[in-house]
């Protein structure tokens, strides 16, 4: 993208080419105001506001492109006319409750009308009665103090993909005709569309139908919409915020806990909601909602204490998980070096296992993109991720593609999903039989690769027909992807968790390194779990092991558990300081939200072996061959810049090296799964103990089913794996299609990994009760 | 005073006024004298009388200038801020707060707090409200900031408690529902100026 000159206010500034001019302004520190723009999103010109004016004309500068020379004006008097007109215009009915209301003190509607200095009222109409709803378990909607700016539709549509919500009609008295000439143009045009119109469910019911990740809410500029638990029950400015990163999932979003003491009764503090930067970033609904998951102890336990001290001193083995900061990652690798135990963590060591196999065989040592460019690219395709459950960043980019860079998709995964399909026209998806991973690779190979560049031992493969195989019409699906392909620049392929709990694993990740060596397609892997990237680089895992185990979060003779249910109580993540190993190979520090004056990991480390006074002392050492950085834990930042750049913690650092032609096996077609099949698959919003723990996080522990599949199998299933067996509730999920079923993992308890060993996939015999 | 005079700290060179005051004794002779004349003026004995004047007349003639308290109390300004009274409407009965929390806010001894919930009707309802009055410097903020003169300052200067807690809840202050009769409007800090009316202009919404 190349840098341009353009003039504001008189002043030069340089930017990037094509970027809107209220981008522009606004990564100069240029204050241009603007309320419905959303920066990731598309313009919706609701509010008007934002005009501006560009080399002599008025344009709209959340939808209008810089131009090289370009001067641009932010206040003429003609446009302070028309920004006060719609600012009384959308004062007028805006009920006069600010006291009450949960906004106040951080509204927008309040601090534009003050910024413009609205401070008389010319205008009336009668109003319409709108009354207040819930829409979900989570979102509470109040019409009645409703701009229709349409951001929350926007952000549903464009960055979440449920396009969950959607302007509907109001019912509201029509305009005196007489006003059009009467008040400043752009005001009226505002006003007569706002009159018409309100929010509402796109499904056509009371109630929406999406993933409840609430971002309608937090972009919302009023107090429209505001999460059912938080009604009245703070105002913003009693909250104290905590810069932290989201531990729920591999995403490692940037998110502030905001608390203040619980009650006059109870002066602990509490958290009361979670609040995130949305033009930059975007949460899904367990790290919205599912952040009460603290683990409150009276103090510290000295005799647990003692006898955990002693269980770590005869310990062989320390079974954990991937929710644990990387400073604990490296305090239980230094107890493998120090002591020899053996490490068990079966998300970790299986992506561990992949990426060392992609290393080997691609030279580099990690994967070469993150998702902030998949979201950059224009066609993006998935392999082996159930793209709505694993990972919502994923998700949301997958969708971005479509909607922001006019982009296509493919996705390939057996579990069928009718929400993928929904987010642009330009989608193939192949619900293809568990087994064929390896024709989807070979088929993107096929599609995108340089012969030339290509090993003998692929070039020799892909006489097969793929699409077919993959269950598609080839002659269709040929004629699709001339439409696909036109004007595609950037590809992007997204792995995931299938592809690593594979029986093939090895030359699945042999062929990931073909397509990167041999086309222009960009490869990111969505670890399995929250930061399982991190322990896969700074632990050393075992596959197997036997003896005295300490679980850390996990089953095991002597059981760390931040969950209240151990035999010594840890600190939960919302109460720990360290950092987080993101997806996108970013090292960000997290903050304690919540006091815990109890013991944690370090404080056993510091009494078998030596540690430093603090978890966070650990920081700088961790492994720097790894990519890591030798730098303290309180320089690290936690925040964006104005023009969006991410400016948390620090990058990985990648290496590169030459490598030899790799030689992969030769598929076979024949080794699928059939009869019944589950899949290891979290609901939405569900990730681990922890989301679960939540109060606003309801999604059960139960079977996951399509609508069809429920039907046949009843109400309550015995679930038979070789290895044992479940007794689950079936659930419907309406966004599910085919015939496998989905068996959640995120109750440690349950040891689901046990079940379904090295894969994701199980035949199993299903009976109803 | 200007600020410029103010700021001139070469004391001395100012021009000041200077009495015309005898001079102070300087020898011990001098100073002797001026000892022996004040005590024997009688000026002592004149101030005298007029204590004793006084107490005859109150003791005798029941003429006293002392209020008997507790039995007399002097009336209290409107503008005197003693403890809080929380009031209500006086249609409904229902109390005026709205849980804001710009009293909260405002504080300086930060003494307020209060716990507000979504109540059945929609509305925000204070579950809670309570003022440490250990900390309570009676400043009066509170009441000029509440936007609905829910939270006024009373006039129940009487705060001997064996426990300060004994009025710092919502109950304690509101005022008692069978006396909602009694209740006074506030003329204190915050309270309607005379001439509100001729301050507020009328928005075109009132069709």
């Amino acid at each position: 993208m190349s840098q341009i000159n353009i003039k504001i206010d008189g002043q030069e500034y340089t930017t990037n080419e094509g970027e809107y001019i209220l981008n522009a302004a606004r990564a100069n520190d240029i204050f241009i105001p603007a309320i419905c723009y959303l920066t990731r999103c598309s313009p919706t010109l609701a509010c008007r506001i934002c005009l501006v004016e560009a080399d002599g004309k008025q344009v709209y500068a959340c939808n209008a492109k810089v131009k090289d020379g370009m001067e641009i004006t932010v206040n003429t008097p003609n446009i302070l006319k028309e920004r006060k007109a719609i600012m009384e215009v959308y004062d007028v009915n805006h009920p006069l409750q600010c006291g009450v209301c949960d906004k106040s003190g951080e509204c927008e509607l309040q601090n534009y009308t003050l910024e413009i200095g609205v401070d008389s009222q010319s205008y009336s109409i009668p109003d319409t009665k709108r009354e207040t709803t819930n829409w979900s378990s989570v979102l509470h909607y109040d019409a009645g103090l409703c701009i229709v700016c349409e951001r929350c539709t926007t952000a549903c549509k464009d960055m979440i993909g449920d396009a969950a919500i959607k302007t509907t009609k109001r019912g509201g008295a029509a305009l005196d005709k007489g006003l059009k000439g009467a008040m400043p143009k752009d005001a009226y045009a505002m006003w007569n569309k706002l009159q018409k119109s309100v929010i509402a469910p796109s499904n056509g019911t009371e109630f929406t139908d999406c993933s409840d990740c609430g971002e309608c809410a937090a972009v919302c500029p009023v107090g429209a919409l505001v999460s059912r638990d938080f009604v009245y029950t703070s105002n913003a400015w009693d909250l104290k915020r905590v810069p932290a990163t989201c531990a729920h999932c591999s995403s490692g979003c940037q998110i502030y806990y905001e608390t203040r003491p619980a009650s006059i009764e109870n002066r602990d503090e509490k958290i009361f909601r979670v609040t995130n930067e949305w033009n930059y970033v975007s949460l899904c609904g367990a790290g919205r909602f599912g952040y009460d998951f603290e683990n409150r102890v009276e103090g510290k336990d000295k005799i647990a204490f003692a006898k955990a001290i002693e269980a770590f001193n005869k310990a062989e083995v320390i079974h954990f998980n991937s929710t644990i900061t990387n400073e604990e990652a490296l305090m239980l690798q230094t107890l493998k070096e120090k002591k020899g135990v053996k490490l068990i963590n079966r998300e970790a060591r299986a992506f561990q296992r992949f990426l060392n196999c992609y290393s080997k065989a691609s030279g580099n040592s990690l994967y070469t993109t993150d998702f902030k460019e998949v979201m950059a690219s224009d066609f993006v395709m998935s392999v082996g991720s159930s793209l709505r459950n694993d990972n919502p960043n994923a998700r949301y980019a997958f969708n971005s593609v479509q909607k922001m860079n006019k982009g296509a998709g493919l996705y390939f995964h057996p579990v069928g999903d009718n929400l993928i399909p929904s987010f642009g026209k330009t989608i193939e998806t192949f619900a293809h039989k568990v087994g064929h991973e390896e024709a989807a690779l070979l088929m993107i190979i096929k599609l995108f690769a340089d012969e030339s560049k290509l090993p003998s031992s692929v070039k020799e493969q892909l006489d097969t027909d793929f699409v077919e195989l993959l269950g598609g019409d080839t002659e269709k699906f040929d004629k699709a992807m001339v439409k696909m392909l036109k004007k595609k620049e950037n590809f992007s392929l997204m792995i995931g968790e299938d592809l690593y709990f594979h029986e093939k694993a090895e030359n699945l990740a042999k062929l990931i390194a073909v397509i990167e060596a041999s086309s222009d397609v960009k490869v990111a892997m969505i670890p399995p779990k929250t930061n399982s990237l991190g322990v896969a680089l700074i632990c050393d895992l075992d596959n197997e092991a036997s003896g005295y185990t300490i679980g850390y979060n996990e089953s095991g003779d002597f059981r760390l558990s931040a969950l209240g249910d151990g035999d010594l109580d840890i600190p939960a993540m919302n109460q720990q300081e360290g950092t987080l190993t993101n997806m996108h190979k970013r090292v960000t520090p997290t903050n304690a939200a919540l006091e815990y004056n109890g013991y944690e990991l370090n404080d056993i480390m510091g009494e078998i072996l030596s540690a430093p006074k603090e978890t966070i002392d650990w920081t700088a050492y961790l492994p720097t061959d790894r990519g890591f950085k030798a730098v303290e834990f309180d320089s690290l930042p936690n925040g964006y810049t104005n023009d969006g750049t991410e400016n948390r913690g620090y990058l990985l650092d990648t290496t590169s090296t030459d490598v030899d032609e790799v030689t992969v096996d030769k598929f076979d077609d024949g080794k699928t799964l059939d009869g019944d099949i589950a899949y290891r698959c979290n609901p939405q919003r569900q990730f681990n103990d922890f989301s679960d723990k939540s109060h606003q996080i309801f999604e059960e522990f139960g079977l996951y089913a399509s609508a069809s599949k429920a039907e046949s199998l009843g109400k309550r299933v015995i679930v038979e794996f070789d290895k044992g067996n479940l007794t689950l509730d079936v659930i419907v999920d309406e966004r599910m299609e085919g015939d496998i079923v989905a068996v959640p993992d995120f109750k440690s308890a349950e040891n689901i990994y046990e079940l379904f060993g090295e894969s994701r996939y199980k035949s199993v015999v299903i009976r109803e009760v | 005073m200007g600020l410029e005079q103010f700021k001139n700290r070469n004391v001395g060179t100012q021009n000041y006024t200077k009495l015309d005051l005898p001079r102070s004794p300087v020898t011990g002779w001098c100073k002797f004298k001026q000892v022996v004349s004040r005590t024997l003026s009688g000026e002592l004995f004149v101030g005298l009388g007029v204590t004793m004047r006084i107490m005859v007349q109150s003791l005798v003639g029941g003429q006293s200038h002392a209020t008997l308290y507790p039995f007399e109390k002097l009336p209290i300004s409107p503008r005197y801020r003693a403890i809080h009274e929380m009031l209500r409407l006086l249609e409904s009965g229902h109390y005026r707060c709205i849980g804001c929390g710009l009293c909260e806010k405002i504080c300086p001894a930060d003494c307020i707090t209060m716990d507000t919930a979504y109540d059945k009707n929609q509305r925000k309802e204070v579950t809670e409200y309570t003022i440490n009055f250990g900390r309570c410097i009676f400043c009066g903020y509170c009441a000029e900031v509440c936007p609905e003169l829910a939270i006024v300052h009373g006039n129940r200067i009487e705060t001997a408690s064996e426990q300060r807690a004994s009025f710092s809840l919502f109950d304690d202050m509101l005022t008692p529902i069978d006396n909602l009769n009694l209740q006074q409007e506030y003329q204190g800090f915050g309270a309607v100026t005379p001439n509100a009316d001729e301050n507020i202009k009328k928005t075109p919404l009132a069709y």
